[in-house]
């Protein structure tokens, strides 16, 4: 049984903080805002407050913790390394827990099943888009990441006709020898996009590996995270890793960075979480890299003629410094012609369930990324994590740019020559 | 008059949305980079120069102080409502107004962010050197407040230098124009000159017009680790004595190489007791041999080793050693003051032998570093308050650091003000009669006290308006 840690136990490290003013600079809803409320430095003096008990949490207290996409970019420029993201997730489990769940989580909780909240689900589910209800189960965070009304602008891809589970063995044997790999596809992969899960599975298989795809996996956990739903973290926590203790595996491979973020750096921070489970979690350039996928994509000869690609780094990989390899994945590509663009790193503005409460910010914080991606002269804007792909492509079609956002496992299943 | 009802009022000039009395607003305002806490009354959000002058009317009326903030990046407390009142912020007033490739200049708003106007001149070829170390984040307007430095300074100068014209909301709520778009300009008295370190007590910046210059071509840094940290101070002197001004000239003491040794990709042996780092800008093909030359003169005081940066990798690399060095040190003592006293540059080894002294003579460790090139040290004080008498040292100790600053003919702070964090320390440097020519000047242009009070002159009991 893991066990979120609680604001009590983030204490020492909220006291951390010097308040420089250096997260400023690195803080997505801060640049839009343009208000101390906003960024870390705030929001950490806040969370003091309430420890103190210098302050209770009042509305506005509220709105500013909720101000908050837990992208970790503050935290990876911070001097001191005070883990903003998880505070903010203790403090909006605090607020839940005083007040109970807001009225947007309301609905959603609904949606997830908790017992307290059956009684909404017939109405939360009303709001539901029919499609969206009817192929992704209920246990899904895509409902809290994008199933809610008040978003009717917003562009978002249809579920797929048939999900991952549907289309892939439960265990693909591979080579004697080679690693057993398990695939933690995660929601988007699962439901909307399951030609990239397979695509995972496809060269995962080729490289040799077994691949065990459990299919009572569920959600990783960020979107209920980020909501403040701490209870259903622990559960949806608890199943992954006994799900994945079910077969030997080497390996935990993610094609999702919120996914990568969420059942390895998060887990880790459970208290009682498997380390045995969270230690085996890798991203899958990373993994391909160390296999020697990329000397074999180097092999092959290059086009005469290929394709303009950029990168957009998904805030969860690049505050754990994987930055290079899925660059280095989109180099070895034959038909690939990579550039890097202006502000690759700055957040594509979903963060979790962020969009869902501040869907204005979140486009402000989305549009920072459109000079950087006009003036790289790119077709294709290539990442690793599916929310950054659709938040990029709603970003996209409201500027009325041609680009189109891919998943990088999609570009190599669109443009491979075979 | 109640703050409900001076809420309303502000509700009006400013809209709804950019007031708060809300305790958690109050709190988010109530700090700065000193970590001092003062709750203010209200928090205020302007977006115009007509409602910063129309807040500063009302505050006049009502008598409760204004505090203009910027990024609350302030080392001395200059944006904290130490009587209470209005904290005003103006990071919202963001825009780059113009930036003219003719005359050389650029027209913002007091909240742009310096690093962010840099991005963008350069991207024309133009060049805005004041670089202070929290330029990523420091708004421009409190730049000219305090009048910021930076590394850059040895060569191209302060903010104070590159400051044009400013438009300013007075005390009283008056909006006047200072200076203006051109170079030379003697119509009246210099009034740009008096606004820019004033730290936000005679008026409040609403726009600033800030001199440019053409991007320099390239720019090489070397790093040199000297055995004595006199061999570095010679080297300072013999490079600018050789009449050569690098843009850069950082130096790090021993204690400071002993608190970042391991901790960067650089190897720093156990016998380097400081270093330098050195960078020169210009046309590429005089870069080499202005390297060559530094090499020749600093060579005789002692290296143990000379790094020229082949790529820009490798400068990031040198640049790195620099920038661990502030993080690194909350590891050696729980707690840390920081001064930044300034000497004539001729004078910087004396410094550092007075700050060694007094280390010794009280037993508390001191660790150096900063900008050797124009003579200000970053003195950091490391000390456990928990220890009983520590207060009382550290204030005889930093009496005594800021009394050998002023006796080298320096100065008390080089470039983060004097806010709260140095008022007691004011008259060590100034003499009466200036600082109550000062005072008049503040009288004068604010009768009521209400612009930032509480900021730079030990008060004499006038401005507890609050
Ligand atoms: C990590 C770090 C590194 C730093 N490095 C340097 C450095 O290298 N060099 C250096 O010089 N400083 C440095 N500083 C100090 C600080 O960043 C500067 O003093 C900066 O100019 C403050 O800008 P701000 O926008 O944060 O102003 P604030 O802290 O918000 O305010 C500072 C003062 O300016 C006044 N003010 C702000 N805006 C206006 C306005 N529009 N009109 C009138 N008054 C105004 C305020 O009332 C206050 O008195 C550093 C600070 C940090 C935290
Ligand atoms: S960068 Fe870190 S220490 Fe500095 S203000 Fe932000 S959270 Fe605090
Ligand atoms: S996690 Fe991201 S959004 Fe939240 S405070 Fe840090 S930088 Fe800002």
């Amino acid at each position: 049984m893991v066990r979120n840690k609680t604001l009590k136990d983030f204490e020492e490290v909220i006291r951390k903080c010097v308040k420089c003013g250096v997260c400023q600079a690195h803080c997505p809803p801060y640049l839009v805002k343009k208000r101390e409320g906003a960024v870390a430095r705030g929001k950490i003096a806040l969370a003091a407050a309430v420890l103190d008990g210098e302050t209770g949490i009042e509305k506005r207290l509220q709105e500013d913790i909720s101000l908050c996409l837990m992208c970790g970019s503050c935290v990876k420029k911070c001097p001191n390394k005070v883990p903003t993201d998880g505070i903010i997730g203790a403090m909006r489990r605090e607020i839940t827990d005083r007040n109970g769940l807001p009225v947007m989580a309301k609905l959603l909780a609904g949606t997830i099943g908790s017992a307290r909240m059956k009684n909404t689900l017939s109405k939360g589910a009303a709001f539901l888009r029919p499609l969206w209800s009817r192929k992704i189960p209920q246990s899904s965070g895509l409902h809290l990441r994008f199933g809610l009304p008040g978003m009717e602008n917003r562009t978002v891809p249809e579920p797929a006709f048939s999900n991952l589970f549907d289309r892939v063995p439960e265990f693909s044997e591979g080579q004697p020898g080679r690693p057993v790999v398990g695939f933690f596809a995660g929601c988007s992969i699962t439901y909307i996009y399951p030609e990239i899960g397979e695509m995972m599975v496809d060269i995962l298989v080729r490289m040799g590996c077994s691949v065990f795809l459990p299919k009572n996996q569920g959600c990783c956990g960020i979107p209920a995270l980020s909501s403040g739903h701490g209870k259903l973290v622990e559960e949806l926590a608890d199943n992954n890793i006994e799900v994945f203790a079910g077969k030997k595996v080497d390996w935990i491979v993610t094609a999702c960075g919120s996914c990568n973020g969420g059942i390895g750096e998060y887990y880790r921070t459970l208290e009682g979480a498997d380390r045995s489970f969270t230690d085996k979690v890798v991203d899958f350039s990373v993994f391909l890299e160390k296999e020697g996928f990329l000397e074999k994509l180097l092999e092959q000869k290059r086009t005469a003629d290929p394709v303009k690609v950029t990168y957009h780094d998904p805030c969860h990989l690049k505050t754990q410094g994987i930055t290079r390899e899925p660059r280095d994945l989109l180099r070895a590509l034959p038909y690939v012609d990579f550039v890097e663009m202006e502000d690759a790193d700055a957040c594509c503005g979903l963060g979790g369930t962020f969009s869902l409460y501040h869907y204005d910010v979140s486009k402000a914080v989305g549009a920072r990324k459109l000079r950087g991606l006009e003036e790289s002269g790119a077709e294709y804007v290539a990442t690793t994590c599916p929310g950054c792909v659709m938040q990029l492509q709603d970003t996209i079609n409201h500027a009325g740019l041609k680009v189109r956002a891919v998943h990088i496992l999609e570009l190599l299943l669109r443009m491979a020559p075979d | 008059m109640d703050i409900t009802a001076v809420v309303k009022r502000l509700e009006a000039i400013v809209g709804a949305d950019n007031v708060s009395a809300a305790k958690s607003d109050r709190i988010t305002h109530s700090y700065d980079a000193t970590q001092q806490k003062h709750l203010p009354d209200v928090v205020v959000y302007a977006a115009s120069v007509n409602e910063v002058a129309q807040v500063v009317q009302l505050a006049n009326e009502v008598e409760m102080p204004v505090l203009p903030r910027g990024a609350g990046s302030g080392f001395t407390g200059g944006s904290l409502p130490v009587y209470g009142g209005i904290v005003l912020v103006l990071s919202r007033m963001d825009r780059i107004l113009d930036i003219d490739t003719e005359n050389l200049t650029a027209e913002v708003e007091p909240g742009v962010v310096t690093a962010t106007l840099q991005r963008e001149v350069e991207r024309l070829g133009l060049f805005y050197p004041p670089d202070p170390a929290s330029k990523e984040f420091c708004t421009l307007g409190g730049n000219v407040a305090e009048c910021a430095g930076g590394p850059r300074c040895v060569k191209y100068g302060v903010t104070r230098d590159y400051i044009l014209g400013l438009e300013v909301v007075t005390p009283t709520g008056d909006i006047i124009t200072t200076g203006g778009k051109t170079l030379k300009n003697v119509a009246g008295y210099d009034l740009t000159r008096l606004f820019v370190g004033s730290e936000g007590t005679l008026g409040i910046v609403t726009k600033i017009i800030v001199k440019l210059l053409p991007k320099p071509a390239a720019k090489k840094t070397m790093l040199v680790l000297f055995k004595t940290i006199d061999g570095a101070a010679r080297s300072v002197s013999a490079i600018i004595g050789a009449k050569i001004i690098p843009t850069t000239l950082e130096f790090l003491d021993g204690a400071t190489i002993d608190c970042i040794r391991g901790k960067s990709s650089i190897d720093l042996p156990e016998n380097c007791r400081a270093a330098l780092i050195v960078e020169v800008d210009g046309d590429e093909d005089l870069l080499d041999r202005q390297m060559a030359r530094i090499r020749e003169i600093i060579e005789p005081s002692g290296t143990l080793a000379v790094k020229v940066a082949a790529t820009d990798d490798e400068s990031e690399q040198i640049w790195q050693v620099r920038r661990i060095v502030s993080p690194s040190l909350k590891q050696i003592s729980p707690d840390k003051f920081n001064e930044d006293i300034v000497v004539p540059r001729s004078k910087v080894p004396d410094m550092i032998r007075e700050l060694e002294k007094i280390s010794s003579e009280y037993g508390v460790s001191i660790v150096n570093f900063g900008h050797a090139g124009d003579g200000n040290i970053h003195v950091n004080i490391m000390v456990d308050l928990k220890e009983e008498g520590m207060k009382e040292k550290v204030e005889i100790v930093l009496d005594r650091v800021f009394g050998a600053a002023v006796a080298l003919r320096g100065s008390i702070s080089g470039e983060h003000g004097i806010g709260t964090a140095k008022m007691n320390y004011l008259h060590m440097e100034l003499d009466a009669a200036t600082i109550d020519y000062m005072r008049r000047i503040k009288t004068a242009l604010d009768p009521k006290n209400i612009l930032n009070p509480g900021k730079i002159f030990l008060e004499k009991s006038s401005g507890e308006s609050a």
